[in-house]
């Protein structure tokens, strides 16, 4: 089946710009060799709820007619995207792979939606995700789950799994997702792709379904961090309709991306020694002290340092995103959208019978978590104190970030996990968060980036965290990381130029 | 004090901030339109929607703070009053909790014992919710209108101790906040709303259990609440029986409270400062800008008008309970040649005017409902001061003003409504009316003066109402002492 998936589906996006410039391709064949690999591959995977054929092709068609006219909108005009089904488009279902939301069809569209059609790139349709974003497998959708593309018995990660796995199986060139605990990281990393989760306040969050509202960020998801760069650059930006957007964080992403023989020279990557002790698996070490050495060989310092408050972060995370959430998801009560009970006595029967029916457990386990923990008599233990290790973790950061320009660690404990091996035990579950959790804690940017394989050939990931206006530094470095020695190159689940599977 | 016992109340009143647009989105913050039609995404609560504060609602806040002597706090915060109720889209309120804008203000009021401080606790601002309309057909259905619509909650100290107390607070509260221009404060159409808090004791011993009766809105409502709620405390607690913490409901037609949820049930707001908003910050800068922007209080025009205008306290007290008004008389005060006959003017008959005018009864004025410039209203004080017209025919005039606006003395000019002062017209009327009515003279003469009354209106009616009837009444006493 697989010769039918056009090479195109296995390039960068630099290099389809690069092909859309000199005119040796045109969008519409790009979007049209995308919707071809949805079609044949995503039965299999199930990243996609929704798949805008028609309105991606005619996207496609303006941007190919824009490009003939010399008047395109951005460097990405017609590139197609895809996006996590929790950020609102208008006159489309949004339904963040929730019962509750499995109609609703919004009125409105999100800025970041808004952004990427104002850049001119088609969008190809809404991607799977744990309900709400709440999991780290995707497991968690109402609308079924969603397979790794490097093994089709395994997670993709979450919650943006359909996002990263989207972009692995060569459906897409560029993903969405949304971050809260490490949702873009941790499934870049399960997917043997690139995730980017800027500093909070980067991407606005205006018509992103809010999970924890203190802690979500929009990011892409893409092959390489230097396509990455390519669509913060359209998607970054202050928006008057987020409060919590700051104009300050735009930059140009891709100018620190650089070249040579040494090009990470004279920067310093700190290793938190709390991230490499108990529970990381030794293959998953090993991969990342190979990286530290790859990145000490093109010109950086690496060194040991510690951040104390590490090891509360988890507990404070789930804590203070579980506070927000029941606060969040209170709106979604049956009465005026979404989910509404068949039979109720009263109003009281109406709610509690909507949410009951139409939250999954995950979801109510959270809520649950969260209401407890802002309950008085509660919130002096619970919500303040997972408020004061915030304060203590963004100090214990910025000391350790002060003669490094970031922090490298794993992004998971471990490789991509089978399906369901995690599911009985939500604990074990969270426990996957552990490094990832303190760049939503902190609100700085970290990227994930592929450095290796487990012996099980499946993906492994490494993180880069930084200060809060280092997005284009941690991104240059991961550029330069994945362009040395092509260390990336082949990692991917299919070979795209040979038009036959890999396994 | 009835049987020794003394009420104690605190009143939390809710004043609808009069700003363009709403708290936190750019739909207009209008009273009375078709449901459902400024509304928008954020004040809906749809999924993905966020708040963004409107900085006017922060300095109309501050002002109010400012004008009811608050300390106003350089840094506050929204919090997240979190409860489920169908007129509440998000299913939390955005509101100000831990830390409101302002705390330990007060207002002074002037009641029947004199002079009386009352203490405010706190200020803080919230969105409005919206309406739930119920309909006996249909069911019931949600106006979103008034969701967003920005408010502050005015939290008294529990030192009223009368009803009395509690309207004349409100009414010096209103005043204040109309002055400052914050708000129109118009109970009628809810953009001023109280709830009161009231427990009973005796004098020394410590405050008994309180009820609330939330949402009342009219002064008579307020003052008729208390004194129902007072009596039936007073009457629980001599039989015998404790008063339970509860909200109760006022009912206008009954005249008595009604128990509505017992606050033990009631919910744990989970109050925790909104992440999608950042603290609210306040320079000193923006303080001394925000400072000079508050005009002249009602106080100190009281005292300005009887120094200037030499007006009474009592009347100087009525015309600055509204700032329209006092601003009105201040216009034509300017203009008038006697501004005491002017505030007579508008205390006595404008005000009569404007009641008879009020077919709905709504208890409400504003400068639209007297449509007359200031101006004119003053010509028409003095033309009748000087007694150019007299105050039957000022009568008249008033009410062509109030029909189509006009300069009075041009109108008593085309109207030949001048005050008739003419011997020989007003002889000849006399005469006239003693040669028809011989019967009445004999009767006068007889000694039956109440006749006077009515040879003086037929006379009167002679001239067509427009003699100076001082000289009239001279001329038909002389005319008929000459019989």
């Amino acid at each position: 089946m697989n010769d039918r998936i056009p090479a195109l589906c296995g390039l960068t996006v630099v290099e389809l710009v690069r092909l859309l410039d000199r005119g040796e391709v045109s969008s519409t064949e790009i979007t049209r060799a995308y919707l071809n690999c949805i079609r044949e591959r995503d039965l299999q995977i199930h990243a996609f709820l929704e798949v805008f054929e028609e309105e991606a092709l005619a996207g496609a068609a303006m941007a190919d007619q824009r490009r003939a006219e010399k008047r395109t909108l951005s460097a990405l005009d017609g590139i197609p995207v895809a996006i996590k089904d929790n950020m609102v488009m208008k006159g489309h279902l949004c339904s963040c792979a929730s019962k509750m939301l499995a109609d609703f069809r919004s009125p409105y569209t999100s800025t970041v939606v808004a952004k990427l059609q104002a850049a001119g790139m088609p969008i190809l349709g809404r991607l799977n995700m744990d309900e709400f974003a709440m999991g780290s497998s995707t497991e968690n959708s109402a609308m079924g789950v969603t397979r790794n593309p490097w093994n089709l018995e395994y997670v993709p990660g979450g919650s943006s799994g359909g996002s990263a796995a989207a972009v692995a199986a060569g459906m897409t060139p560029v993903a969405l997702g949304s971050d809260t605990g490490g949702s873009i990281r941790q499934p870049a990393s399960f997917c043997g792709v690139v995730g980017v989760k800027p500093a909070y306040g980067t991407v606005s969050r205006y018509g992103l379904v809010a999970f924890a509202s203190s802690l979500d960020q929009i990011g892409p998801l893409c092959k390489t961090a230097a396509d990455a760069a390519l669509v913060m650059n359209v998607i970054a930006g202050y928006d008057a309709h987020d409060a919590t957007s700051d104009g300050a964080l735009q930059a140009n992403f891709t100018t620190d991306i650089k070249k040579g023989s040494a090009p990470l020279f004279g920067l310093c990557f700190g290793l938190p020694k709390e991230c490499f002790g108990q529970g990381l698996q030794e293959e998953v070490k090993d991969a990342l002290l190979h990286a530290a050495q790859r990145l000490k060989a093109l010109g950086a310092e690496v060194k040991e340092v510690s951040v104390p408050s590490l090891p509360y972060a988890l507990s404070a995370y789930y804590v203070i995103s579980s506070a927000e959430a029941s606060s969040n998801l209170a709106r979604f009560d049956g009465v005026r959208y979404g989910y509404r009970a068949k039979e109720y006595a009263d109003l009281d029967e109406l709610y509690r019978k909507s949410r009951q029916e139409a939250f999954g457990m995950e979801v109510k386990r959270r809520v649950m978590l969260g209401t407890f923990a802002l309950s008085s008599g509660y919130q002096d233990q619970y919500y303040l104190k997972a408020q004061q290790v915030r304060e203590l973790l963004r100090y214990d950061v910025a000391q350790a970030l002060t003669d490094c320009a970031a922090l490298l660690s794993p992004v998971a404990p471990t490789p991509a996990y089978r399906l369901g091996e995690k599911t009985a035990d939500p604990m074990e579950m969270y426990l996957g968060d552990i490094y990832t959790v303190p760049a939503n804690i902190t609100g700085l940017p970290a990227v994930s980036l592929p450095c290796g394989l487990s012996s099980s050939g499946l993906p492994i990931g490494m993180s880069l965290m930084g200060a809060r206006d280092s997005l284009p530094t941690l991104m240059g470095a991961a550029a330069c990381y994945e362009q040395s020695e092509k260390v990336n190159a082949g990692l991917h689940p299919y070979d795209f130029t040979e038009g036959s599977e890999r396994k | 004090m009835k049987l020794g016992y003394e009420m104690v109340i605190g009143l939390e009143t809710h004043v609808e901030l009069h700003t363009r647009s709403k708290i936190f989105c750019s739909c207009l913050n209008a009273f009375g339109a078709e449901p459902n039609t400024y509304v928008c995404p954020v004040c809906m609560g749809l999924p993905g929607a966020l708040p963004v504060f409107n900085e006017q609602v922060l300095r109309y806040a501050a002002m109010a703070g400012m004008a009811l002597n608050c300390h106003v706090h350089h840094r506050s915060r929204f919090d997240r009053k979190n409860y489920f109720y169908p007129d509440l889209p998000k299913a939390y309120q955005i509101s100000q909790f831990y830390r409101p804008l302002c705390e330990n203000g007060f207002l002074i009021v002037q009641t029947s014992g004199g002079e009386k401080r009352i203490g405010i606790t706190r200020i803080h601002m919230e969105e409005d919710a919206g309406k739930l309309l119920h309909d006996e057909k249909n069911g019931t259905a949600l106006d979103m209108n008034r969701c967003g619509v920005p408010l502050i909650e005015i939290v008294s100290e529990p030192d009223i101790r009368s009803a009395e107390e509690a309207v004349c607070y409100l009414r010096k509260l209103r005043a204040i906040l109309t002055y400052t221009g914050v708000s129109d404060c118009k109970m009628n159409e809810g953009s001023l709303r109280c709830d009161v808090n009231l427990s009973i004791h005796k004098p020394g011993e410590p405050f008994g259990t309180r009820t609330e009766m939330k949402n009342l809105n009219s002064f008579q409502s307020v003052e008729k609440a208390i004194e129902a709620e007072f009596e039936r405390q007073v009457a629980a607690v001599e039989a015998g029986e404790t008063v339970v913490q509860e909200t109760r409901r006022f009912d206008q037609k009954s005249g008595k409270t009604t128990s509505m949820r017992r606050k033990e049930n009631s919910a744990d707001y989970r109050y925790f400062p909104d992440p999608d908003l950042p603290e609210i910050y306040l320079t000193d800068e923006d303080m001394t800008a925000l400072r000079e922007k508050i005009p002249p209080l009602p106080d100190e025009r009281r005292e300005r008008y009887m120094k200037e205008y030499s007006v009474s306290a009592y009347a100087a007290e009525l015309l600055t309970a509204e700032r329209w008004l006092a601003d009105y008389f201040e216009r034509g005060a300017a203009k008038a040649e006697s501004p005491v006959a002017l505030a007579n003017l508008i205390l006595g008959e404008v005000f009569a005017q404007l009641t008879a005018r009020d077919t709905q009864h709504t208890g409400e004025r504003d400068e639209s409902s007297l449509p007359i410039s200031p101006e004119h209203l003053a010509k028409l004080s003095d033309l009748m001061n000087s007694g150019k017209v007299n105050s039957s025919t000022g009568k008249k005039i008033l009410g062509a003003l109030f029909q189509e606006d006009c300069d009075p003395e041009r109108y008593a000019q085309e109207h030949e409504l001048f005050t008739v002062s003419d011997d020989r017209v007003l002889n000849a009327a006399v005469e006239k009316v003693l040669a028809a009515n011989p019967d009445m003279v004999v009767s006068y003469k007889a000694g039956k003066l109440t006749v006077e009354k009515a040879l003086m209106g037929k006379a009167m009616a002679e001239t067509k109402g427009k003699a100076d009837p001082e000289r009239l009444r001279r001329l038909l006493l002389d005319s008929i002492a000459r019989l």
